[in-house]
């Protein structure tokens, strides 16, 4: 077996602009994302998808990023933790997050952010227990998810305020 | 301290932890997310084999693999590491021997990590398999073969017993005696990230190793030892670990693979262990079988207690010494025994190392303790919660062990906790399948010694000051997600009356900061803590001299808040803090100052007193509502109560996430998590394997299980700790799985005497009491340990002086007492 595969290019849109990469074939999407692209933001927990760590969106569906091929991206439209920052600001989401406990170590916290960022865009006012279902994919080990859904409403209620 | 009667602008503040930012864009970086040019990759090979012999390890055609730069075996690594100086066992790669399905045999290091693994099923090693040790009961069946060549006798790797006062005789006068076995089934940490280092040797020539550690500066000294490099040459820097709960405080064999790889190699060498690796790394809860048996008087008060526990080790000693103290010490700090007696035994076995996990010993005791309490009240006819109340400890009181307890808000925390949940109002009235417990804890803020014995501070702090107003904070303790830096950044910011955004927290690098012995224990607050205090102090002592002539005032009269310093008698008048700062630089120079701490040296004197001590204690009383379905054995758990003493809470929002954290966690291990093994067929060559090494089949809480927490933060600042703050990391976990059962009990009448409490072992008892038999699972015998004759100590009230003493002479004193 060669030491240095075969790569393929392609070009992904990723947090809105066209990001041609080349990679192994092999390579899953966490992989080129963080290896390739050097957008380490996107945390790997398991590789397995057992864990949430590595969610991204993908045609702003919530997908994991370790069980996708890179190779099927070609074209679609990846958003990261990074591009959810507006500017110099935070996301509400983020603030929420960093105001309300939401982040420990952080190590979950991407993952959970892009999930939310979802659930938000298609339910502005999701209940309690629409944020425990929507996040349940998530593994969090530091908060016991508690600030991590008040976070989510608190976020839910300032995006509302600012679409009215 | 007068900053405590001050009014506080920082302190108890609920505010954005420092490093918020960093965690919610993505930015922070983890070590898996480093990454530097010609960088390689190291993969490890590991056992397949419980126990064997390595007879001989041929990587010679993984060496002709293409990409392979280095192939590393045991004979790279003669000298061992272990963390505690009592327990080194352990080498980076296994030499002669393997011990657990997982021990790693071999490290390929290759220009990428496809390659490694490719080389990897390149090298031949031979085992010569050996019966493997599958729990304590086997290993003290058969103390041939040894696991290791050291340790008390056969596979018995620490044996140690205890006796504060006659216990015999204390049960002897109680109008009862409770007789109860437990037991709390290992589980781990499973942090979300995985370990990862990255090796390199810098401009200089110098090892540094950028690794998820939340111990760096015993890594950096067993770095030394292993490697045979002067710690003066080696630089290690803790990455923000993601998650540590304890199994990030041992060096791990990857740790000297990449940095005595990247020596060979002089280039930078990175690993990061997959999930698998994590669970066979692991060093977290021990098995632990228990026998407990407490005298009671009619009127509810204990007399004694005689507790024995018996440790499923592991493969390798960790910090399996503490481990075993830690299953007896701090379970006479909640309540108060005339006599305490336990007797601990940790074995070898054939399985990933057990070490410290949140609460280090103490959850397995605490449960049964706690149960027993709750046995013990129900065949009084009394309250629960007031047998707990008619035994608190007091503030100040000495243990029969020597214990100090100082300040406890555990009576508050009892009666919150009961206001909160509707304690009276539900126990034993809740529907049939309803019920509602109670269980308290607590735990040390800080370790009292420090791991290798020295004289020096446990913590060091240094604060840089200049004209620009920004305030750098070095210091040595790691940040794992519990908010050390932001504890600094507040401590400090409060101190020089600065709000955090001044603040810049330098942590965890031993190449820059001063050392602090690390996340562990619940140390850091108080421990860098009462540092950062000290350093500060001092600078807002040479800051008050350099203004206070301009003020007209005194120096103790210069008043630091808001960014602002002024006379404590002319408010109105005064400059900025830059302004300040900006005297102070022109009269005495570059503003820097150093603060460190060393805890107070604790009453025992005996032989082994030194665990359990803490300059402060903090303390919790929790509540878990539960629904059982009695036709399933599904159990649902609507709500929890946590009343915690912290003392003082530096930052709300983080003391109430440390909680409701710590419940979870509680509640995870309680009701599921099983870090558990199975032999394989004999035909499938009879190993001793993990259960469940994935995320998956290793279950815990999701979302969507998790209740409600509600949290009362018991403030009553402590003395000994900077601006009041106790531990918070550890506690708020302990009682969760005691209360768990006891809910059980009152919900349907049956007791589950082991942890994880799952849906089968309800069902077994609610079958067996239908039968008319004892509604309890549980463990029913306790096999012959053979413990060594204990140490006798007379406790404080029977004319001790905290010293060892003769048993004889102990009935004499107290004969004389009476």
């Amino acid at each position: 077996m060669a030491a240095i595969p075969e790569r393929v290019h392609l070009t992904m849109q990723v947090n809105g602009e066209a990001a041609p990469v080349s990679f192994a074939p092999y390579k899953t999407l966490l992989e080129v994302l963080r290896e390739d692209l050097g957008l380490t933001g996107t945390k790997h927990g398991c590789e397995l998808g057992e864990c949430g760590a590595c969610t991204v969106l993908v045609d702003g569906q919530p997908v994991l990023s370790c069980l996708a091929l890179a190779l099927e991206c070609g074209g679609r439209a990846i958003e990261t933790i990074e591009g959810v920052q507006r500017g110099p600001e935070l996301h509400p989401l983020q603030a929420a997050f960093a105001d309300c406990g939401g982040s420990q170590c952080g190590y979950c916290t991407p993952g959970v952010i892009m999930t939310a960022k979802a659930l938000l865009a298609r339910n502005p006012a999701p209940t309690r227990d629409e944020i425990r279902e929507a996040t349940a994919g998530n593994l969090c080990r530091c908060t016991g998810y508690q600030q991590i859904t008040e976070a989510i409403e608190s976020a839910a209620t300032l995006l509302r305020a600012e679409r009215t | 301290m007068n900053e405590t009667k001050k009014r506080l602008d920082v302190i108890g503040k609920p505010r954005r932890r420092v490093d918020g930012r960093a965690k919610v864009t993505g930015q922070l970086r983890f070590a898996d997310d480093l990454a530097l040019p010609r960088m390689l990759h190291a993969k490890l090979l590991r056992s397949p084999h419980p126990h064997a012999i390595v007879e001989s390890v041929d990587a010679e055609k993984a060496r002709r693999h293409p990409g392979v730069k280095l192939v590393l075996t045991g004979q790279d690594f003669p000298v061992p590491f272990g963390i505690m100086p009592v327990s080194v066992d352990e080498y980076p790669l296994a030499r002669e021997r393997v011990r657990y399905v997982g021990d790693p045999v071999a490290a390929v290091i290759a220009s990428d990590e496809q390659s490694a693994v490719e080389a990897l099923a390149l090298i031949e090693v031979r085992y010569k398999a050996l019966r493997p040790v599958c729990g304590p009961q086997d290993g003290l069946e058969h103390p041939e073969p040894r696991i290791h060549d050291y340790g008390e006798q056969g596979n018995i790797h620490r044996n140690q017993a205890y006796e504060f006062g006659d216990v015999d005789e204390a049960l002897r006068n109680a109008d009862f005696v409770a007789e109860d076995l437990f037991f709390y089934e290992g589980n781990t940490h499973l942090p979300m990230e995985q370990q990862a280092s990255l090796a390199f040797l810098d401009q200089d020539g110098k090892l540094q190793i950028s690794s998820s550690t939340q111990n760096p500066h015993y890594l950096h000294r067993q770095l030394s030892r292993v490697l045979q490099v002067p710690e003066s040459r080696i630089r290690v820097v803790a990455t923000p670990n993601g998650g540590g709960f304890g199994g990030k405080c041992d060096p791990g064999g990857h740790e000297f693979v990449v940095s005595k790889a990247a020596l060979v190699l002089g280039r930078p060498v990175k690993i990061g262990l997959t999930r698998e690796e994590v669970f066979y790394v692991h060093r977290g809860r021990h098995p632990v079988l228990m026998k407990m048996k407490t005298g009671v008087t009619k009127e509810g008060k204990l007399t004694g207690m005689h507790l024995q526990t018996l440790l499923d080790g592991g493969g390798y000693g960790s910090h399996g010494p503490a481990s075993t103290f830690y299953t007896g010490v701090l379970t006479p700090v909640t309540y108060h025994y005339p006599r305490f007696k336990f007797e601990a035994c940790r074995v070898f076995t054939n399985k990933p190392a057990c070490g410290p996990k949140r609460g280090h010993g103490t959850p397995q005791p605490r449960f049964g303790q706690e149960v027993q309490l709750d046995k013990i009240a129900e065949r009084l006819g009394m309250d629960p919660l007031e047998l707990r109340l008619k035994n608190l400890t007091k503030a100040g009181d000495l243990t029969a062990s020597w214990l100090r307890v100082g300040s406890t808000g555990l009576e508050d925390c009892l009666r919150k906790v009961a206001e909160i949940s509707d304690w009276k109002g539900k126990r034993g009235k809740l529907p049939q399948g309803r019920g509602v417990g109670l269980a308290c804890s607590t735990y040390m803020s800080g370790a009292g010694v420090a791991i290798y014995w020295n004289k020096m501070p446990h913590s060091g702090v240094q604060v840089l000051l200049d004209r620009s107003g920004t305030v750098v904070v070095y210091c040595g303790a790691t940040e794992i997600g519990q908010g050390s830096d932001d504890v600094l950044a507040a401590i400090v910011a409060e101190t020089l009356g600065v709000d955090t955004g001044s603040v810049r927290v330098v942590t965890g690098d031993t190449g820059i900061t001063p050392v602090d012995l690390g996340s562990y224990s619940s140390r850091v607050t108080i421990m860098a803590g009462n540092a950062a205090v000290q350093a500060a102090e001092r600078l807002r002592a040479s800051l008050a001299a350099a203004v206070c002539e301009t003020l007209g005032t005194l120096p103790d009269r210069v008043v630091f808040s808001q960014g602002k310093v002024f006379a404590a008698d002319n408010t109105g008048a005064g400059m900025s803090f830059v302004e300040a700062v900006t005297m102070a630089e022109a009269q005495l120079g570059t503003l820097s100052a150093v603060g460190s701490y060393s805890p107070p040296k604790p009453p025992g004197r005996y032989k082994g007193a030194g665990v359990g001590p803490s300059p402060a204690y903090s303390f919790s009383a929790c509540v878990v509502e539960a629904e059982v379905d009695e036709r399933t054995g599904w159990i649902h758990v609507p709500k929890i109560w946590m009343a915690h003493d912290i003392g003082r809470a530096l930052n709300p929002v983080l003391a109430r996430g440390q909680v409701i954290g710590g419940v979870y966690m509680g509640l995870s291990e309680a009701l599921m998590e099983e870090q558990s093994f199975r032999r394989l067929p004999e035909k499938l060559s009879g190993a001793l394997v993990h259960r469940a090494p994935s995320m998956l089949d290793y279950k815990s809480l999701t979302a969507l299980d998790m209740p409600e927490v509600e949290v009362a933060l018991i403030e009553d600042p402590d003395p000994n700790c900077p601006y009041g703050a106790k531990e918070v990391g550890q506690g708020p976990l302990l009682p969760v799985m005691p209360a768990l059962a006891n809910a059980i009990f009152d919900a349907v009448g049956v007791r589950i005497d082991e942890i994880p409490i799952t849906p089968d072992k309800v069902l077994r008892a609610l079958e067996a009491k239908a039968e008319g038999k004892a509604p309890r699972v549980g463990p029913d015998s306790y096999p012959s340990v053979p413990y060594p004759e204990p140490t006798f100590v007379l406790p404080p009230w029977e004319g001790g002086d905290g010293n060892e003493s003769r048993k004889g002479g102990e009935k004499r004193a107290a004969a004389a007492v009476v």
